[in-house]
């Protein structure tokens, strides 16, 4: 049904939408000449009025001293979040002593043949030479520590997604009653929450645990629905008439349908888990992160990079092992590989050759010295690049001169625009492309965060994360184009976005300062290298799915490479570059808050200094103000592919 | 279906209340990496700044070969590290720069906290010029000078005036106050990290350029940059009680140690040796040094520094 319709109403769309647009903008102006002058009469000056505002520190603050205070007597925590807490901890130290009892031959034989059941011979000896590759870097046992937390944490996102998915996916009403809060936890920075959690948990793996679990159990909940809702409604139709019940219907006919989206979702939720891991070391989960973060606190790259690397190789051997066992539908056609049971004996057997030759730990001598080179390398860089480079000038001149020519006026016009004309603006750009209910969603985002008193730092950090979009989405395009077409670009690109990817964002810290020195330049340098993999890789693959008909009958009518480029893909590839200019926007704004730790200053930096100061209102309301700029531009990006989805 | 989900929430319920008749008290949890071998551990609190490591790298050797204890160090900044300490998540301090609020809470009213004497190091907090600017205008170590030398220390990010640079946000600093208050024409950047700051006070000590930036001794820094400290207002005790009036310089802290109470109490050999350790200035950046300039591993420092002092860490055996 919903693909006929979807031709009917394109054609018929432009111009009605023209005359539509044409319509809301006159209201909104109308309406804009009535209150406008009011307003700007009742409160004068750009910034956001005081009197509108409404100050949350006190209720923050008592609410903190309260929990401080009876951590350790109220029955809520003694009977609730105690026994939350002691059951992480039991059960990531179960998995961790497992694993050091497996010792390291057992952990990579066991690895190595997981891999192979499930994906294969070659990506099994990939997996075993990342685990390898852990223990030469001298990072053996804060990986078996991250591996433990990530084997825990996966398994509660999992199943507390699924259980929201299921909901979401037999009931509307959950659906719709569901939706806003999984969009919360996505787009509320990481550290916004870890400074309530520690607060309830304190700091460690407990707290790192759930606060891992918020944020990776959306996707989980999202693919669970989705593969629901997706099933296929003749095969349900013809299970029921085979009179099974619902609840027959649900095991034996929609949750296998929904397979491929489920193991989508396990894939997505430990490629969020394994993100958080190093952001969660803040709050002392131990592990890889706490290595990574330690040797940012001796300015030492090398060694960030060395404990880096293993979060990148367990990113990688995961993501390909989990999306094998997706696409790997028909394991019949797959020649037989080893059993579950062999797999299991051979790693015993292997854990039990380390016991007797008392070799479980990784040998001492076996390390390779990384950080040595690639300091010399990083120093090498940062001297002849920084400043007094013949004609184009060193980094540091561009990046003053990227502050004083775009970083500045950008934020001088946002900050001399009148309050209540920003609001106007955020209405106009999200009622043209949406409805009403997604333009009073953005005003109303907007507004809060006046009210939250923080106007001000806001419009700042708006202002880098617009110049840092625009820098991610020229490089974006221009990189995901050529990728598009040429196999071999594409090709040596896919490592280099899996590293800029999954590589801990702490590590390139130093080098940015270094190379732009500090301030809000390297604050959007830092955006840009974490959001640009996504938006290349969305932009490609949107241009390689271009229907090969439309493309060959251009070529044969005599069309140049540009011109199919500019008539053909590009129009046709419209909503994969809409989503990657949602994705850009997302993914910018999640490295706010680093930016705040290399000079960025605005709502990234009080939300570090809420956590470092123990300040619950400081980082709270900072953290709050970053959700509703998210869900403003959210709102103003993407209201095609909101309503999209909804039907779907 | 809905009175079958009624039924299995409300059978949870029962089954919890009955299995939780024990109260779980989160307050007293370990971490599950502590003591894996079945060896007696201790976790060191470290906090982001190099003399924090320096400290723990060589408790945490001393501790491991002379006394036989496996040793867990996790990263927190230091209002968490308090939170953290008294929580028992954490065994001890070695290094605090004074935190009023938290000692009353923690150690006189909760008692969950205990001290353990002083470091041994005193710390200062204060305003630095590199010293090649300093020989180039010997009066701009002066607060009451430095309005006129604000242009050299423009940058992009400070808007016109001079730019003062601030670090890490964990880091106590009264310089907005300071600035407003002293009428400075100056405008503070907080560089938001301890590692971004040394990496731009590094650069600019490259080019031999001007910059006026927060910073503290001890510091391994000094070795490689030397700076002189700018003069303020002098410190009196209680002026800088108010946050928002402060106009005068920063206070020496003699920094302290504390010990979480149970750890105190029954620690054994370990808390023993905690209240011991005591170091001086010079020892503490000859570990920094080698930590964070010749790119030692920790573990690898403080063995050097051990190997070669050990009249001054046999008195803190047990």
């Amino acid at each position: 049904m919903a693909s006929l319709t979807v031709p009917a109403s394109r054609t018929g769309t432009p111009r009605v939408l023209k005359s539509r647009t044409a319509g809301k903008l006159l209201l909104l102006a109308l309406f804009a000449a009535v209150l406008a002058p009011w307003a700007a009469g009742h409160w004068p000056g750009a910034a956001w009025p005081h009197d509108l505002t409404v100050s949350v520190t006190k209720p923050l603050t008592s609410a903190s001293d309260w929990v401080i205070d009876h951590r350790d007597s109220h029955p809520l925590f003694l009977y609730f979040f105690g026994y939350i807490s002691n059951a992480v901890v039991l059960a990531v130290r179960a998995v961790y002593l497992t694993l050091l009892a497996a010792g390291w031959p057992g952990v990579t034989v066991l690895g190595a043949l997981v891999a192979w059941r499930v994906a294969g011979p070659r990506l099994a000896a990939g997996t075993a030479v990342a685990f390898l590759a852990c223990g030469a870097l001298g990072m053996w046992v804060p990986t078996m520590q991250t591996l433990a937390l990530m084997v825990v944490a996966v398994l509660a996102s999992v199943a507390v997604g699924a259980l929201l998915g299921l909901a979401a996916g037999l009931s509307d009403r959950m659906d719709r009653a569901l939706r806003p809060v999984l969009d919360t936890m996505q787009v509320l920075p990481a550290f916004a929450y870890l400074l309530p959690v520690v607060l309830v948990f304190g700091i460690g793996v407990p707290a790192a645990v759930l606060a891992t679990v918020v944020y990776a159990a959306p996707p989980m909940a999202r693919l669970t629905a989705l593969g629901l809702r997706g099933a296929d409604p003749e095969v349900l139709e013809a299970v029921e008439s085979l009179g099974a019940t619902r609840r027959q219907r649900l095991l034996t006919a929609r949750i296998p349908l929904a397979r491929a989206e489920l193991l989508l979702g396990l894939n997505q939720t430990i490629m969020m888990a394994l993100s958080m891991a190093v952001i969660a070391s803040v709050i002392g989960a131990g592990g890889l992160g706490d290595r990574v973060y330690q040797a940012l606190a001796s300015v030492d790259v090398g060694q960030a990079l060395a404990a880096g690397i293993p979060i990148v190789l367990l990113a990688i051997v995961l993501d390909r092992v989990t999306a094998a066992a997706g696409t790997a539908d028909d394991s019949a056609a797959r020649p037989k590989t080893i059993g579950w049971v062999y797999a299991l004996a051979v790693t015993a057997a292997a854990a039990l050759a380390a016991r007797l030759l008392g070799r479980l730990d990784w040998p001492s001598g076996w390390t390779l010295d990384i950080a040595a080179p690639v300091d010399r390398a990083v120093d090498w860089m940062t001297n002849h690049l920084y400043s007094g480079v013949p004609v184009v000038g060193g980094t540091a001149d561009w990046a003053g001169h990227f502050t004083t020519w775009v970083l500045d006026p950008v934020r001088g016009g946002l900050e001399w625009l009148p309050w209540w004309s920003v609001l106007l603006i955020v209405a106009a750009l999200a009622w043209t492309i949406g409805t009403w209910r997604t333009a009073l969603t953005a005003v109303l985002a907007m507004a809060a965060i006046g009210v939250l008193g923080v106007w001000q730092p806001a419009l700042d950090t708006l202002s880098q994360v617009l110049a840092a979009v625009v820098v991610t989405l020229v490089l974006g395009f221009a990189t995901g184009i050529a990728a598009a077409r040429s196999d071999r670009v594409e090709r040596a690109l896919r490592p280099v976005l899996d590293v800029f990817q999954t590589m801990p964002q702490f590590v390139y810290l130093i080098p940015v300062v270094a190379l732009f020195g500090v301030g809000r330049a390297p604050a959007v340098a830092a955006a840009v290298v974490y959001a640009l993999p996504a938006v290349v890789r969305i932009t490609a693959q949107g241009l390689r799915q271009v229907d090969p008909a439309a493309l060959e009958s251009a070529r044969s009518l005599g069309a140049t490479g540009r011109q199919q480029l500019w008539q053909i893909q590009l129009p046709l590839a419209r909503r994969s570059l809409l989503l990657a200019v949602n994705q850009g926007v997302v993914l910018v704004l999640a490295v706010v808050i680093i930016g705040g730790l290399v000079g960025g200053g605005a709502l990234g930096y009080n939300v570090v200094l809420g956590l470092a100061q123990g300040d619950l209102a400081t980082g709270l309301v900072a953290g709050a103000a970053i959700v509703c700029l998210g869900l403003m531009l959210d709102r103003v990006t993407q209201p095609t592919g909101r309503r999209a989805k909804k039907g779907a | 279906m809905r009175r079958r989900t009624t039924t299995a929430v409300l059978g949870s319920l029962v089954l919890l209340t009955a299995t939780g008749c024990g109260a779980a008290d989160m307050t007293k949890q370990a971490s599950p990496f502590a003591n894996a071998g079945g060896t007696k551990s201790v976790t060191l609190s470290v906090q982001s700044w190099v003399g924090a490591q320096a400290n723990v790298a060589v408790a945490q050797y001393l501790l491991q070969h002379e006394l036989g204890y496996h040793v867990d160090t996790v990263q927190v900044d230091e209002v968490p590290a308090w939170d953290a300490l008294s929580q028992g998540r954490v065994d001890a301090i070695l290094e605090d720069w004074g935190h009023p609020d938290q000692e009353k809470r923690y150690v006189e009213d909760k008692k969950t906290i205990r001290r353990a004497g002083g470091l041994g190091v005193t710390g200062h907090i204060g305003w630095f010029v590199p010293a090649y600017l300093a020989r180039q205008h010997p009066d701009i170590t002066d607060w009451k000078n430095l309005d006129k030398y604000a242009s050299l220390f423009r940058t992009a990010e400070s808007g016109g005036k001079g730019q003062l640079m601030d670090g890490s946000p964990s880091y106590v600093t009264n310089d907005k106050a300071l600035v407003k208050n002293l009428k400075l024409d100056y405008q503070v950047v907080f560089a938001g990290s301890e590692a971004a700051q040394i990496t731009q006070i590094k650069q600019f000590a490259k080019e031999k350029k001007p910059f006026l930036t927060y910073w503290y001794a001890p510091q391994w820094l000094f070795e490689k940059v030397p700076m002189t400290e700018v003069k303020l207002p002098p410190y009196k005790e209680g002026c800088d009680a108010d946050a928002a009036k402060v106009a005068c310089a920063y206070p020496h802290t003699p920094l302290q140690k504390y010990l979480n109470a149970g750890f105190a109490r029954s620690g054994g050999k370990a808390a023993a040796f905690l209240k011991k350790f005591r170091w001086t200035t010079e020892d503490q950046n000859e570990v920094s040094l080698m930590i964070a300039d010749q790119k030692l591993s920790p573990q690898d420092a403080a063995k050097k520094w051990v190997d070669s002092h050990p009249s001054v860490w046999r008195k803190w055996l047990p």
